[in-house]
């Protein structure tokens, strides 16, 4: 079952999301993630999309997307070279001690220290999916407060783009 | 021209052409049932209950090819047209239903009669908008039939607040010629390519099989379909939603498919070599157990809706992305330039070895019974008719028999609900075909339980004299239900049957009709002729048929086509014990 991240152009209109996200719960398709904002063009939506089937299901999801009327375009990102990333912020539990052990954690992964207060960082990281998995993995599992992820968002390479 | 929201509305249903609206009115259309008072253009046709607004326009939309339009009011209102919007989903069927709702400022509080219709109907509507601004009203419904009656057709709901269509407010009208919108592009070209690769498979086929369906009524595409086979020579079968776009009285129609198809049908597309589907979707009760679908056989789909191919059926030698019409045009064209014809020797074989299925006649049934037989009730049907009704049906085996025993010639005769299935459609859906054909004779073949669904409209069709027939087989059963508790539940018939059904006679009378009742073989054929005598009265003939009867033949769910089981020996069946 490949992971696919699926990247749709769409009406930027209030019922957008629901037609979306209603057809995978109605045929049974998983979402892993879903990040939407408006693009540079306010009425238009990018969503990206991350989800994991097999080449008919993916062939499927992509058709029924299509046929949503607000749909506009959209790409399987995973078909072609692209740049994958996501955002997330942790909040850690510190102490004297493991701070210094935390921070050269935070470092090697190249992520920034947003807050600090006497018992806590906040932690903020982008990357691929991947990478984030690492750096929890990494960090001690129950010094972890909170983990905020914003899901994947993507952009294929070269000078081709999905627009208009 | 300035108007309110309420009249660009009726002026803009005016402009598209609409002649008819099915409704029942309510707190939040009032405005709008308002403005239907002051004009003449559209007519609107009250009906008894919501679902029965949908199925009339839906009948009305079947039989006409333009799309049926429904105005219902907000929260109970609008629940009750769902049944029937997903029941023109499943078949994609053109309509346009206006729904009402609450004024836009207490949207979201829970307001009296509010639901979220557009939520609600998102997974059963081709698309749906909700209106938040009266000077985008016409522009939306312009969308709204562009959107229904374009590429795959299907209903699409407009939920208006009632403050849209007030009366105090009042803007400028234009309605728009046409419309275009960016992210709805429903014409597709087939390359030339795709079309050569599926005549030349179809060329060398041996043993070539056409299975068409909804699609070629839906694009209007019977007359290319039907040339398109004869040029070809080769056997055409139907799907329960096909029937009629190919004559079924030709000597190439080998009847329809799948669970209750004929033998001939189901064995020859199971030894298929090379099968073309035209505008069908390769449904379950098609296609039965899926990895014993039509083992030796290539496949060219012809669809308009991409997501129809490969969906159910994987293995497409060639996909066609089109509409039927222009691609059969292609392909006829393709045809007529090849230097290569069919196979005349294999072709031959073929249709010897279709011809010893067909002499199976998986269609016959028990003629000398005492009891009045459901399949002679339809064959007489079609006689007294002569073929020429248009048939509509509700659900259950009355269905089933309708569909084997009245043979179609022509498109948007048969009218019933496939892919939803839905019981109550028949009475309503032959309304919506009355008042779309006053001088054509229009049945519903139904039985005892599915009439009971929507009989409300009895009164609608006394209201708006339309005289339709209504062929009740009934056979005091469930007799779908029971057939399959017979055959799956060992006869354990949980709640298949009623003890209290209606005197059908005496409420046939007290909604103003006719109203006869019959029981013996005989008195079949004088009845019927007597029915459709009464030009102007709407006839209940509640006949009383043989209730042990079943349909054959009957591809059990889970099994392949080959695997059919056929009516074993006649006249056995009033022998089985039942509750
Ligand atoms: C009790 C019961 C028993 C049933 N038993 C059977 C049975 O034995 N056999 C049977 O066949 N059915 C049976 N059905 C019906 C079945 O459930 C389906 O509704 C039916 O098989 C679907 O028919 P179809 O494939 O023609 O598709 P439709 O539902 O008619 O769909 C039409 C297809 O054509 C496409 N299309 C639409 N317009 C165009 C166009 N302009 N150009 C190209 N393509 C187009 C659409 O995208 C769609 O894929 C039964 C139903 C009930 C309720
Ligand atoms: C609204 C609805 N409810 C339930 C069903 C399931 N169902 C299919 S056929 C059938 C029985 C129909 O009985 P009747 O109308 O008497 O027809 P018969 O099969 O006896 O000809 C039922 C309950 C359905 N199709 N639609
Ligand atoms: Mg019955």
């Amino acid at each position: 079952m490949m992971r696919h991240i699926i990247s749709i152009l769409i009406e930027n209109e209030s019922g957008a999301l629901s037609r979306v996200a209603g057809l995978f719960s109605a045929r049974g398709y998983n979402i892993e993630s879903l990040t939407v904002a408006p693009t540079e063009d306010p009425s238009l939506s990018r969503m990206t999309l991350v989800t994991r089937g097999s080449e008919d299901i993916i062939a499927q999801i992509t058709k029924q997307l299509n046929k949503l009327i607000d749909v506009v375009k959209l790409i399987d990102l995973a078909d072609s070279p692209h740049i994958e990333r996501e955002l997330m912020m942790v909040k850690i539990k510190t102490t004297e001690q493991t701070r210094n052990d935390i921070r050269s954690v935070v470092d090697i992964f190249r992520g920034r220290i947003l807050d600090v207060t006497p018992s806590s960082y906040v932690v903020e990281m982008t990357g691929s999916s991947e990478k984030l998995d690492a750096f929890t993995a990494a960090i001690n599992h129950d010094t972890i407060i909170e983990v905020v992820r914003s899901g994947a968002t993507g952009i294929s390479r070269g000078e081709k783009g999905l627009h208009l | 021209m300035e108007l309110s929201g309420a009249q660009i509305l009726l002026q803009s249903l005016a402009d598209e052409g609409v002649e008819y609206i099915f409704g029942y009115p309510g707190g939040a259309v009032l405005h709008i049932y308002d403005a239907i008072f002051q004009q003449e253009a559209v007519k609107h046709i009250l009906v008894r209950h919501e679902q029965g607004a949908t199925h009339a326009a839906d009948g009305y939309a079947r039989a006409t090819g333009k799309p049926g339009v429904v105005l219902v009011t907000s929260g109970p209102g609008a629940t009750n047209a769902v049944t029937g919007i997903a029941t023109a989903y499943m078949d994609s069927i053109p309509m346009v239903v206006i729904s009402g709702q609450v004024s836009s400022p207490v949207i979201g509080s829970d307001a009296f009669q509010e639901v979220d219709m557009v939520g609600i109907t998102r997974p059963c509507v081709k698309h749906n908008f909700l209106v938040k601004d009266v000077t985008k009203l016409a522009e939306t419904i312009k969308k709204a039939f562009y959107v229904a009656t374009t590429g795959r057709p299907g209903p699409v709901v407009v939920d208006i607040p009632k403050d849209i269509t007030a009366p105090n407010i009042t803007v400028p009208y234009k309605y728009p010629k046409k419309i275009a919108l960016r992210s709805y592009n429903p014409v597709v070209n087939v390359p030339k390519e795709q079309i050569k690769a599926a005549v030349e498979l179809l060329l060398n086929a041996n043993k070539p099989m056409i299975y068409s369906g909804g699609g070629v009524v839906l694009g209007e595409a019977s007359a290319e379909l039907t040339e398109f086979t004869q040029q070809l020579g080769y056997p055409i079968t139907n799907t329960l939603m096909g029937l009629g776009s190919y004559p079924a009285t030709d000597k190439q129609f080998v009847g329809m498919l799948g669970m209750h198809g004929t033998y001939e049908a189901n064995m020859a597309m199971h030894e298929s070599d090379v099968i073309i589907a035209i505008g069908a979707r390769f449904d379950d009760r098609v296609t039965g157990k899926l990895d014993e679908f039509c083992p030796y056989a290539k496949i060219i789909h012809i669809d308009i809706d991409p997501a129809s191919i490969s969906k159910t059926i994987k293995k497409i030698a060639i996909p066609i992305v089109g509409d039927v019409k222009p691609v059969l045009k292609q392909l006829l064209e393709c045809l007529k330039d090849s230097k290569k014809k069919p196979n005349k020797k294999a072709l031959d074989a073929w249709w010897q070895q279709i011809n010893e299925w067909r002499s199976v006649n998986s269609l016959e049934y028990d003629r000398n019974s005492d009891l009045i037989k459901p399949q002679y009730v339809i064959e007489q049907l079609y006689q007294v008719t002569k073929g020429d009704a248009y048939i509509t049906s509700d659900v259950g085996q009355h269905q089933m028999w309708a569909a084997q025993y009245y043979h179609f010639d022509k498109p948007r005769r048969w009218i019933n609900s496939g892919g939803l299935g839905t019981m109550g459609f028949g009475l309503p859906a032959a309304i919506g075909v009355k008042l779309a054909f006053p001088d054509a004779d229009v049945a519903c073949v139904t039985g005892e339980a599915s009439i009971q669904m929507c009989i409300q409209e009895l009164s609608t069709a006394l209201q708006f004299k339309t005289p339709v027939k209504i062929i009740n087989l009934n056979n005091r059963y469930m007799g779908m239900v029971r057939q399959w508790q017979e055959f799956s539940y060992e006869c354990r018939y949980s709640h298949s049957y009623m003890d209290t059904i209606p005197d059908f006679v005496k409420l046939a009378e007290a909604y103003g009709h006719v109203g006869i009742r019959i029981d013996k073989p005989e008195q079949v054929r004088p009845a019927l002729e007597q029915a459709f005598a009464m030009k102007d009265r709407t006839v209940f003939l509640d006949i009383m048929t043989d209730r042990t009867e079943n349909v054959y033949p009957m591809i059990e769910a889970g099994k392949g086509h080959h695997d059919m089981k056929l009516r074993v020996a006649l006249g056995t069946s009033t022998d089985r014990e039942l509750a």
